[in-house]
């Protein structure tokens, strides 16, 4: 396969698109296990929900 | 389960939870396929192999509009209906319509550089969706400036309708205006102008990219319940510090 004389164009494009898609997943990923974190640290101090629904509940 | 049991938050996460790993193969693997035809596809006769940034562009430049029209309704359900998984879609989907503007203005300009000689020109399509960019960013700014999270989605819904306003501004302004940009290719009267062996791997990488923001949007709006979550249980604890010391007072 043979990209031509704008290769790195096509190739830029690409990678461009592919890093921030892969940051995205990243830190949709982080932001997930901090707030699950941060529900076990208020839960491990004594702050339940009304529900008594703790983040065991949450997968 | 009905489409009002999903009004519950705890339903949600429950649904969430079983169909984000199916959601994420399934954009995995119609990903690989959509970038194995784009490797494949053959050199335009005219635009020779840059033709391959329309794989990408196009799906991020559709997603870009797409999203801003989910938010819409979002936003409708949060001034109408105040049904409570609205705001929180509307919130979770704004980085991720964020990220596809961005792309879609980024590989334009790659694309637009070999085929019309300059990266930007300040035209009717370019400009409406650089605006559209701006409002993006805008109403994750006006998300994060008010508190209390109820307050903000009503403040970022109005300005989510009114935005909605840039969205027939963008898909009409290659015909309304004279631009560099070329009119649509696909989706018209008479049928797509795109050849088969353009047309198929374009679809393909639409499709992934779509089924790619449908599992981001889930997973984020799954987030997002969590951080309220997080916060009432703040006010719960900051509520019984202050009672405490009361009654020891």
């Amino acid at each position: 396969m043979s990209l031509g004389p704008y290769a790195s164009f096509i190739v830029t494009s690409y990678a461009l698109v592919t890093a921030v898609v892969l940051i995205l997943i990243i830190w949709i990923t982080i932001d997930h296990r901090r707030q699950k974190q941060r529900l076990r640290e208020l839960e491990s101090s004594g702050v339940v929900r009304r529900s008594g629904r703790g983040v065991a509940d949450i997968r | 389960m009905t489409l009002i049991d999903l009004a519950n938050p705890t339903r949600f996460l429950t649904l969430t939870a079983r169909l984000l790993p199916w959601l994420a193969a399934a954009t995995a693997i119609l990903l690989l396929i959509g970038l194995y035809q784009s490797a494949m596809a053959p050199d335009d006769y005219q635009q020779g192999a840059t033709v391959k940034i329309m794989f990408i562009h196009v799906p991020n430049a559709w997603l870009s509009m797409f999203v801003w029209g989910v938010m819409s309704v979002a936003a409708l359900g949060t001034l109408v209906w105040r049904h409570p998984l609205a705001d929180v879609a509307a919130k979770a989907a704004a980085p991720i319509g964020a990220a596809f503007t961005f792309l879609a203005l980024v590989t334009g300009s790659l694309w637009g550089r070999p085929m019309w000689g300059t990266y930007w020109e300040w035209d009717a399509r370019l400009t409406s969706v650089l605006i559209l960019f701006l409002m993006y960013l805008g109403l994750m700014a006006l998300w994060r400036a008010v508190e209390d999270p109820s307050r903000a989605a009503r403040a970022a819904a109005v300005l989510t309708l009114v935005g909605a306003i840039n969205l027939p501004i963008i898909k009409f302004s290659v015909d309304w205006w004279n631009t560099l940009h070329q009119p649509a290719s696909v989706f018209r009267m008479g049928g797509s102008t795109l050849d088969r062996a353009f047309l198929i791997p374009l679809l393909v990488m639409a499709l992934a990219f779509s089924l790619l923001f449908v599992t981001l949007h889930l997973a984020a709006m799954r987030n997002e319940i969590l951080r309220r979550r997080v916060r009432a249980l703040r006010l719960m604890q900051a509520a019984q510090v202050t009672q405490s010391s009361q009654r020891s007072a």
